[in-house]
């Protein structure tokens, strides 16, 4: 699905991701973690296409797609939810949805997503006509997914969908991720909740200094004696 | 009926300014060079042949694109390459661009006063107790009509909507699959068609026009964008009516307040003394700013 080679990132004078190497197979959830500053939303940026590529190259199913506009990366069918529920504060919920769905031109089969939608998050039915800035932080959490599932993805790149949350939120988002990835769409998320990252995704990396320095299944990682110590607190 | 010409010029500033955060000074010489355009045509076709509306209307047809082509070009050249650039930057930029398009309008159409055909009908009407001109009216309604319009256009259209969630954030409205520079584009071409328009009404009104014009009539449609709260469309429209009023209200008045000692040339007084006070109480504007960001 996602295949990323030797990827560059950086700002300015700053290199911010070196040298990674990523995979996504269809259909599997992946994970990246790692603290604060380890790179992992920049990864996703660059992944998206929202921050350019130093180096390095991206290939979604196969086909190079390092130098493609941003706004194309959507119609090739990857979503990202942004950091920090990035969401059209001053449009409703209704037209946050209709934006998801912007490239789509097949009326019919948005109705049906929208009302898929509006079944997976009922708060987001009975607030379709409110102003998207009026929501709380989980509801605009959900509102940020439910827009990126608008645009019918196959990969959806999730960055620290729980940020900020309280526990009871972030174990309803999570549920909704584990749903999401049941219907065989492939997800790459980015955590810093490395525990509750590690029980959902089958696959992880982890990201150290814009470096990956460990990777492999979940449960190798979450008995690791390294990962324990420095994420899980033990 | 000049409020409403102030509105149409004031909607190109707030457009553009929703947008990228920036003033387009120049947006008053795109007005100028509407006017001017579209007396060329008129001049060229000649009022001899044909009936006052069609040549009217191939003024219209010529100048509508052609200041919607100079608003793309100078978004391309102007503007673009300074996106990420400070603003003050794209400030005296477009203050640059203003003078740059004043000079080259002085050297193709001269410095003296063009005159408009009158092609329009002059005699007066008596309408609702005020007398008024079959020019006049055709200038209100179809203001009126091209607001309703461009509300419909913003809040019911797919590319309204692109072109708010563009003016919220334009990074996320590209991972939404919006090509950003094209919504930016057409943002810059949807107000310079309107100030086309409103450019060949101030000249038909007037019945002349100048390549000088664009400068005062630019000054006082920013100060009817403020005075509506700048961003804001519906803001545009307001302000552009109400300050259209004070000065008309301010020009019939002053020479009684004032004992005689103050005429109405001082007309223009009155649109900057709104722009103090606004920016001085009230810098958000009448309908600025009403909601607030959560998050």
């Amino acid at each position: 699905m996602l295949s990323v080679r030797s990827l560059q990132l950086g700002y300015g004078a700053i290199s911010a991701v070196r040298d990674l190497d990523l995979e996504v197979s269809p259909g599997e959830l992946v994970a990246v973690i790692g603290a604060n500053g380890a790179g992992k939303t920049t990864t996703l940026n660059g992944i998206a296409g929202a921050l350019p590529v130093r180096a390095g190259s991206i290939l979604l199913d196969g086909e190079d797609i390092t130098r493609v506009p941003v706004h194309q990366r959507v119609g090739r069918g990857m979503s990202l939810v942004p950091e920090g529920r990035g969401i059209f504060a001053r449009l409703t919920v209704a037209e946050n949805l209709d934006m998801g769905a912007y490239l789509r031109r097949d009326p019919v089969g948005v109705r049906a997503d929208l009302a898929r939608n509006y079944a997976l998050f009922p708060r987001l039915a009975e607030r379709r006509s409110q102003l998207a800035g009026t929501l709380s932080g989980g509801e605009q959490q959900m509102l940020a997914i439910a827009r990126a599932l608008m645009a019918r993805p196959r990969l959806l790149l999730l960055d620290e969908p729980s940020m900020g949350l309280a526990p009871l939120v972030t174990r309803l988002i999570f549920d909704t991720i584990r749903a999401i990835a049941a219907e065989r769409v492939s997800i790459l998320l980015v955590e810093q909740n490395a525990r509750a990252a590690l029980e959902l995704a089958a696959r992880a990396y982890v990201l150290e200094s814009g470096e990956v320095t460990l990777s492999g299944p979940s449960e190798g990682l979450l008995t690791s004696d390294a990962v324990r110590r420095a994420y899980l607190g033990e | 009926m000049l409020g409403s010409i102030y509105a149409l010029v004031a909607l190109g500033y707030t457009m553009v300014y929703g947008i990228l955060g920036l003033i387009n000074f120049a947006h008053g010489e795109v007005v100028m060079i509407g006017a001017m355009v579209a007396i060329s045509v008129v001049l060229a076709i000649g009022t001899g042949g044909l009936p006052a509306p069609i040549v009217l209307l191939a003024g219209v047809a010529v100048s509508i694109p052609a200041c919607m082509l100079l608003g793309a070009l100078l978004e391309r050249v102007a503007y673009r390459p300074l996106r990420d650039a400070p603003r003050l930057t794209a400030l005296i930029t477009a203050i640059g661009m203003s003078i740059v398009l004043q000079n080259l309008a002085m050297i193709a159409w001269g410095r003296q006063y063009l005159s408009f055909p009158p092609l329009l009908p002059n005699e007066p009407h008596a309408f609702l107790g005020a007398t008024v001109t079959g020019t006049q009216l055709l200038i209100v309604a179809l203001t009126v009509s091209l607001m309703g319009a461009l509300l419909l256009l913003i809040n019911r259209t797919r590319l309204g909507r692109a072109m708010r969630a563009t003016s919220q954030s334009p990074a996320l409205a590209g991972l939404m699959g919006v090509d950003v520079n094209r919504i930016i584009m057409l943002t810059f071409m949807l107000g310079s068609a309107l100030a086309a328009v409103a450019g060949i009404m101030i000249a038909g009104y007037y019945g002349q026009a100048h390549y000088y014009m664009g400068f005062m009539l630019g000054l006082k449609a920013f100060t009817a964008a403020v005075l509506g709260g700048i961003g804001n469309v519906s803001g545009a429209m307001l302000g552009g009516l109400a300050l259209g009023v004070i000065e008309s209200l301010g020009a019939g008045y002053i020479g009684a307040l004032t004992g005689g000692f103050l005429g109405s040339h001082y007309q223009d007084v009155f649109a900057f003394a709104v722009l103090i006070l606004v920016l001085v109480f009230r810098p958000s504007g009448l309908l600025g700013e009403r909601v607030a960001d959560r998050a």
